[in-house]
C-alpha cells in the first residue's frame, strides 16, 4: 500500500497542480509516454501518483480508492451530498478560479435579480407552455440554490459543454456554468444576475475522511501536510 | 428500527380500520409518469424523488407518494362520495439525511365527499388520531386556506394578488413580494431608472433566445404599472403579519383569527369553516381544546394542501418526522381533474415509524 495523491490528468490543471507540489518540494512527474497516464512522487516517501479526470476525482476519494485529490470546489460541492462528512479540505490552491453563475440574455432588461427571474419564468411558461429552460451541468448546486431562493416554473437541462451557446440556440432560455473572466459570457450576450452568485471555486487539496491511512501511509500523509504547511 | 415484516404486518392492521369505516382498497403503479408530478412540484420534486427513464415511455419515477395517483384515478372513475384506503412503499431520495429511510410504508385514508367538508376533515383527522392512540403524541394543525383567503381579499389589483398566491408555499419569496407591494424595499439604480421612464428600455444587447421582446416589455409594462399602483396599506400588511405569527390552542386561535378579521375581513368565511371544522372535531371526540392551532403549519412542507392541515408527532420531538401527516386539498383535484373540483381529504400515517416508537418506549 501507499498513500494515493489524485491530480487531474491533463492541461493547465495539471501543469498548476504540479508546480504548487514542485514549490513546497514535492515532485509530481508523469512517467512512461505521453500518452500513458502514469506518474511518480519524489521528496515524500511511499507516495503513489494517480491521474484522473479532474470530475472523477470527488467519486474517488468519497469511495476512499484515493487518500488525497486535487479538483475544484465546484465539483466536490456537486457530486459529494454532505461532502464535509466525506472529505476535508487541506489547502485552496489560489488557481483555477471559477465562478458558478446564473446568467440569462443580456437583451432581458426587466431581469437583474432572481426575484426578476422568477416572476418571467411564470409569464414566460403562461406564454410558451413550457418552464423557463435553464441549461447547466452542475443540477444538485443548481436545484438548491433556487429552492433556497424561491424560484419556480424553471426546468434544468443538461449541458456538459458549450453552454453559454444553448441560449441562441433556443435549447435553454438561461445559463448556470464556471465562468472565470466572464468573456465568454459577453461574447456570448449573456449577462449575470445582480444575487447569481452560487459559488466560488478553486483547485483545492482534498483528504478523503473514509480512504484507510495507517501506519507507513499515516507518517507519509503527516510528512506532506508538514511540507505543505511549509 | 422495524423489520419489514412487522411493519407490514402494522400496515395491514392499519389498513383494515380504514376497510372498516367503508373504504375500498386501492393499488397505484410504483413507476408513476414523471409528468404530472413535474407540472405539479416543478423542478423541485427530482431532489426529493428517484427519476428514471426508458426510450419507449419516458421519465418515470418512483412513486413519492400515493395522493396525485389516487386522485388521477377517482377522476378518471371514481363515484361519489368515495373512500378509500391503500398500502405500500413510497421511496423519496435523502441527499441531507443519511438517517432517513429512502424507501418507506404508507398507510392512506382518503375522503372524496362534497356533502360537509368540516365533517369529512374532522372524520380523517379523528380516524388517525384513534389508530395511533396507543402512542404518546402531539398533534399540530393549521388551514392554509386562511392565509389564501387573506391574500385574495387584499385591497390590491389582481397581478399582486396572483403572485403571492403563486408564492403561498416559499415564505421567503412570499415576504420578499409583500415587502416590494407594501413599498418596503429599495429599488436598484437600474431599476428606478426603468421604471421612471417609458417606452421601450433601448440596449446595445441583440435578442437572442425564445423569450421575445414583446415579453420583455410587457413585463417592463407590468413593472411600471405596479410602481405606480398604491402600495398595500399598513394596516393589511400588519394583519398578515398577525395572522401568520399565530400560534395556540384551537378556541384561543379562533377568537385571535377573528381580531385579524377585522382588517382582513376577506377571512370571514373560511374562519366560518374553521369553526365549523372544530365543532365537527368535537362531535368526533377530539380535545380540540387542547388542539395545537399554526397559522404557517404546513406551509414549506405541503404544498398541494389548500385547506384543513394536520400532523401528528412524538410528544416533545416536534424535529422528528411525523408519525402521519395530512389535508384537504380541492385545488389538487382541481388541477388532476381538469377544472372538475372534487373537494378532498385525506391523511397517511407511517407504520415503520410508530413502531419505533413503541420499541423505544418498552
Amino acid at each position: 500500500m501507499s498513500l494515493k495523491l489524485g491530480v487531474p490528468s491533463k492541461g493547465r490543471l495539471m501543469d498548476k497542480t504540479f508546480a504548487w507540489f514542485a514549490k513546497r518540494g514535492i515532485e509530481l512527474s508523469r512517467t512512461g509516454s505521453d500518452r500513458e497516464y502514469a506518474g511518480r512522487v519524489d521528496g515524500v516517501e511511499n507516495m503513489s501518483l494517480v491521474l484522473l479526470s479532474a470530475g472523477e476525482i470527488p467519486r474517488e476519494l468519497a469511495a476512499g480508492r484515493i487518500n488525497l485529490g486535487v479538483t475544484g470546489t465546484d465539483l466536490v460541492h456537486e457530486k459529494l451530498p454532505l461532502w464535509e462528512q466525506q472529505v476535508e479540505q487541506i489547502a485552496p490552491m489560489g488557481f483555477g478560479q471559477a465562478d458558478l453563475i446564473l446568467a440569462v440574455p443580456r437583451a432581458w432588461v426587466d431581469v437583474d435579480t432572481l426575484g426578476d427571474l422568477d416572476a418571467a419564468a411564470a409569464a414566460f411558461r403562461a406564454t410558451h407552455g413550457h418552464r423557463l429552460r435553464i441549461a447547466t451541468k452542475y443540477h444538485r448546486l443548481v436545484r438548491e440554490f433556487l429552492t433556497e431562493a424561491g424560484v419556480a416554473d424553471y426546468t434544468l437541462v443538461d449541458s456538459q459543454g458549450a453552454t453559454e451557446g444553448t441560449v441562441k440556440n433556443e435549447t435553454a432560455e438561461a445559463i448556470a456554468d464556471i465562468t472565470s473572466t466572464g468573456e465568454t459570457l459577453r461574447a456570448n450576450h449573456l449577462k449575470i444576475l445582480s444575487d447569481g452568485m452560487m459559488l466560488r471555486s478553486q483547485a483545492t487539496l482534498w483528504r478523503s475522511r473514509v480512504a484507510p491511512c495507517r501506519g507507513a501511509d499515516r507518517k507519509s500523509l503527516d510528512e506532506l501536510l508538514d511540507r505543505i504547511a511549509l | 428500527m422495524a423489520d419489514r415484516a412487522e411493519t407490514l404486518l402494522k400496515a395491514a392492521s392499519l389498513r383494515a380500520r380504514f376497510e372498516a369505516e367503508g373504504a375500498r382498497v386501492v393499488e397505484a403503479a410504483i413507476l408513476q409518469p414523471a409528468e404530472a408530478l413535474l407540472d405539479l412540484y416543478g423542478e423541485d420534486i427530482r431532489a426529493r424523488a428517484y427519476v428514471t427513464s426508458d426510450a419507449l415511455r419516458g421519465e418515470q419515477m418512483l412513486r413519492p407518494d400515493f395522493t396525485v395517483p389516487v386522485v388521477q384515478m377517482h377522476v378518471a372513475d371514481g363515484a361519489e362520495p368515495a373512500r378509500y384506503t391503500y398500502s405500500g412503499e413510497v421511496f423519496r431520495r435523502q441527499e441531507h439525511d443519511p438517517d432517513r429511510p429512502s424507501e418507506f410504508i404508507q398507510v392512506g385514508y382518503e375522503v372524496f365527499d362534497r356533502t360537509d367538508p368540516a365533517r369529512a376533515d374532522a372524520e380523517v383527522f379523528a380516524l388517525i388520531a384513534q389508530a395511533l392512540d396507543d402512542v404518546p403524541i402531539t398533534a399540530s394543525t393549521g388551514d392554509i386556506g386562511i392565509l389564501m383567503a387573506a391574500v385574495q381579499g387584499l385591497k390590491t389589483d389582481e397581478r399582486r394578488k396572483q403572485a403571492l398566491m403563486r408564492h403561498i408555499w416559499r415564505p421567503r419569496r412570499f415576504r420578499a413580494l409583500l415587502e416590494r407591494f407594501g413599498g418596503q424595499r429599495a429599488v436598484s439604480e437600474a431599476r428606478a431608472e426603468i421604471l421612471a421612464g417609458t417606452g421601450r428600455v433601448e440596449t446595445d444587447a441583440p435578442l437572442i433566445g425564445k423569450r421575445t421582446q414583446a415579453e420583455i416589455t410587457g413585463r417592463i409594462d407590468a413593472l411600471r404599472a405596479d410602481h405606480a399602483a398604491p402600495p398595500i396599506s399598513e394596516t393589511e400588511l400588519t394583519a398578515l403579519e398577525t395572522l401568520l405569527t399565530i400560534r395556540e390552542t384551537l378556541p384561543f386561535a379562533l377568537e385571535h383569527l377573528r381580531d385579524v378579521a377585522v382588517d382582513l375581513p376577506a377571512i370571514g368565511p373560511a374562519l366560518d369553516r374553521l369553526e365549523a371544522r372544530i365543532t365537527a372535531l368535537a362531535a368526533r371526540g377530539v380535545d380540540v381544546d387542547h388542539l395545537e392551532f399554526e397559522a404557517s403549519y404546513g406551509r414549506t412542507s405541503m404544498e398541494y394542501y389548500d385547506g384543513f392541515v394536520f400532523g401528528f408527532y412524538r410528544q416533545g420531538r416536534p424535529d422528528l418526522p411525523p408519525l402521519a401527516t395530512g389535508g384537504r386539498y380541492d385545488a389538487l383535484t382541481r388541477y388532476l381533474g381538469e377544472g372538475a373540483e372534487i373537494p378532498a381529504v385525506g391523511g397517511i400515517l407511517r407504520p415503520g415509524l410508530i413502531l419505533d416508537l413503541q420499541e423505544s418506549l418498552t
